[in-house]
């Protein structure tokens, strides 16, 4: 197996809530709450679900745009807390982003040309001008837009061309990983192909690695290597991307995969449900035991009373629950 | 079964800076009562405007209604009168928007707002009006409704607020809904939960649905019928067993192919629809999606019309036959 790129040891973010200049902090949200996993050069990690599972901070945290509460986050054997900013600097190039929303990621004043060189001018990785135009060019080709469209604005390109635009500027800094966060949930159901289609190029022509976040199961299964699985705030569980799909040991997995529809009324019309109760509880108030036990189709007493551990219940597949 | 709406050649267009764009362009379909039809496609392929000109709500005045006629059993809704077109919206036709947080009015409570409706509408005292409201709360599944009718919308959750939103729509008793992506801003989970509330509901109380999707997993499991829009237009129409199993239109087939499915083996490449979605105010001449088909031959510079394939399927593609042939082989 190829060496270990990213390692996150039990991940925790908590925004206080209140705590402002009026009034007194009641209180925390456990965005992210002890998420640990491994990410291998050149592998594709998935992180799903619903909104408010964490899964977006969780990214954000690796990328340094937030700081996590406690933890660690070790980028090719280097802790991203222990670093100075200059050094920080250097490692903020190799880790890359690319956005859900093409259209407001994008700066409307400037032309795409501009939005690409900008980057590789301010970290001096293309200095000379006319080069920087060359680089811009290629990278443009390099996602399957044309030279011209340097020249365009934002707003003069479709939706899945600003997209690939948000691809390129990811690019320009040669990273090693790139933090996908629902890079396709906000495109066209024709054009969501093409960007997953570009996203397997480039991983293979540039051994690129990715945290790939997305709520979409079937996209997610599409892409990724390995899944993981996020409630509220916690990893509930991690695997091969077969073992998730094929034996999902979680309720809340299991619940996830039978909520998706099948493109197909012939396959729909006899496909058993489990429709789960409720809705998921408040981060600022978590429930005690497992978090999942309120909604649980299967839960026991035991599972109110006490935390189950992400534990590994066969080789490489970790579930956290009491009955798996 | 006896058809409650018609849409006939329908026309909507709107005055941009760029020109006039056609955001309906002539188009026909129907649901029957009781029926759940869908309609299917793209952002910018004109399935909200078709909702929002059966309501007659297009933005005047840069959005107009050109043409067509939409009988609601037997009437033609752009024949009314404003103080006629009233009676119907909400009364006879109910809508369920994308996004509860900004269709609920923020500053009344939940009460207020389904029974004002009642009270317009039913001519309900307010006592029958609070009544008829907790019964609809309870109808869709929100516990403790007598509490809940003096919050507000920022009290309740996505998922609730779209609950809220159904049961304001079934308030009057209408006979159709249009429900424009019902559950598009909702979690996976909660999806599900919407939907079968809602299947269930216009099941129990007969109500027509039409839903306008996206989501090609949502109308197989939900629609009777299907409408397929592409650059306003409709380029096919089946019932849905049928233009799953056979699509005969280029698109339909794309967009099928290029979706990945959890009930399949995992394919190593998706298969994506080449191009670009349409730019509605430089549309080619003939069929708006020929750029981007992989069929497209001579022809189609010439704008192919939605004719009958087998029965009760049309679609608008000069080489429809062609198409079985290749998926048959």
């Amino acid at each position: 197996m190829s060496e270990v790129l990213l390692e996150v040891e039990n991940l925790v973010k908590h925004f206080p809530v209140g705590g402002g200049v009026l009034s007194r902090q009641s209180g925390v949200v456990r965005a992210v709450d002890g998420v640990s996993f491994t990410l291998r050069r050149g592998e594709t990690l998935g992180l799903v679900g619903e909104s408010g599972c964490g899964k977006t901070t969780t990214g954000r945290c690796i990328l340094q745009l937030e700081r996590p509460t406690s933890g660690r986050i070790l980028f090719e054997g280097i802790d991203l807390a222990a670093i100075s900013a200059a050094e920080l600097r250097a490692v903020r190039r190799r880790v890359q982003v690319i956005f859900q929303d093409p259209y407001s990621s994008l700066n409307p004043r400037m032309t795409i040309g501009q939005i690409l060189a900008e980057p590789l001018q301010v970290h001096g990785i293309v200095r000379e001008r006319t080069a920087r135009q060359g680089r811009v060019e290629e990278l443009l080709v390099q996602v399957g837009l044309a030279p011209q469209h340097a020249r365009r604005y934002p707003h003069q390109l479709s939706g899945g061309q600003r997209q690939r635009v948000g691809i390129a500027r990811a690019l320009a800094m040669e990273p090693a990983l790139i933090v996908c966060d629902e890079p396709v949930s906000a495109l066209d159901v024709s054009i969501q192909a093409q960007i997953i289609n570009l996203l397997e190029d480039l991983q293979r022509r540039l051994g690129l690695t990715y945290l790939f976040i997305a709520h979409d199961l079937s996209v997610v299964r599409h892409i990724s290597d390995r899944v993981a699985v996020m409630y509220l705030g916690k990893i509930v569980e991690i695997t091969d991307r077969t073992a998730l799909y094929e034996e999902p040991r979680h309720p809340y997995t299991r619940a996830l995969l039978s909520a998706v529809p099948i493109p197909d009324p012939a396959v729909e019309e006899t496909r058993e449900r489990t429709v789960l109760r409720g809705e998921v509880p408040s981060a600022l108030n978590p429930p005690p035991g497992c978090v999942f036990h309120p909604r649980c189709p299967i839960a026991v007493a035991r599972c109110s009373a006490e935390v189950p551990a992400l534990r590994e219940i066969r080789p490489t597949h970790w579930s956290a629950c009491h009955l798996a | 079964m006896t058809t409650l709406l018609q849409v006939r050649n329908l026309k909507t267009t709107f005055l941009t800076s760029a020109g006039v764009v056609r955001a309906v362009d002539g188009v026909s379909w129907d649901v029957e009562e009781g029926e759940t039809v869908a309609l299917v496609g793209e952002s910018g392929c004109g399935k909200s405007v078709s909702a929002l000109s059966i309501m007659r709500l297009v933005a005047e005045p840069a959005g107009r209604i050109e043409g067509g006629e939409i009988l609601y059993k037997g009437r033609d809704l752009l024949r009314l009168s404003e103080p006629e077109m009233r009676r119907v919206r909400g009364r006879e036709i109910a809508m369920v928007f994308q996004e509860p947080m900004t269709s609920l009015n923020p500053v009344l409570t939940i009460g207020r707002q389904l029974t004002e409706g009642l009270e317009i509408h039913m001519q309900m005292s307010p006592v029958q009006a609070r009544a008829r409201a907790i019964e609809l709360l309870g109808m869709v599944g929100i516990p403790d409704p007598a509490r809940r009718l003096a919050q507000y919308p920022h009290h309740f959750s996505g998922g609730m607020r779209q609950r809220m939103m159904i049961a304001m729509a079934l308030a009057c008793n209408p006979s159709l809904i249009l429900a424009d992506e019902p559950t598009t801003a909702l979690d996976v989970t909660i999806q599900a939960q919407i939907l079968e509330l809602m299947r269930d509901l216009a099941r129990r109380l007969g109500v027509a649905m039409l839903i306008i999707t996206h989501n090609l997993g949502v109308v197989a499991r939900y629609a009777d019928r299907v409408n397929v829009m592409y650059a306003g237009r409709i380029i096919e129409q089946a019932d849905a067993r049928e233009i799953y199993a056979n699509p005969r239109h280029p698109y339909t087939l794309g967009l099928l192919r290029s979706v990945p499915r959890l009930d399949e083996p995992r394919r190593a490449r998706l298969d994506p629809i080449q191009g670009q979605p349409p730019d509605l105010t430089r549309l080619p001449p003939g069929c708006a999606f020929s750029p981007r088909c992989a069929y497209r031959v001579e022809r189609c510079s010439e704008a192919p019309a939605l004719e009958s394939v087998a029965t009760g399927h049309r679609s608008a593609c000069w080489e429809a036959m062609r198409l079985v042939k290749q998926l048959a082989a």
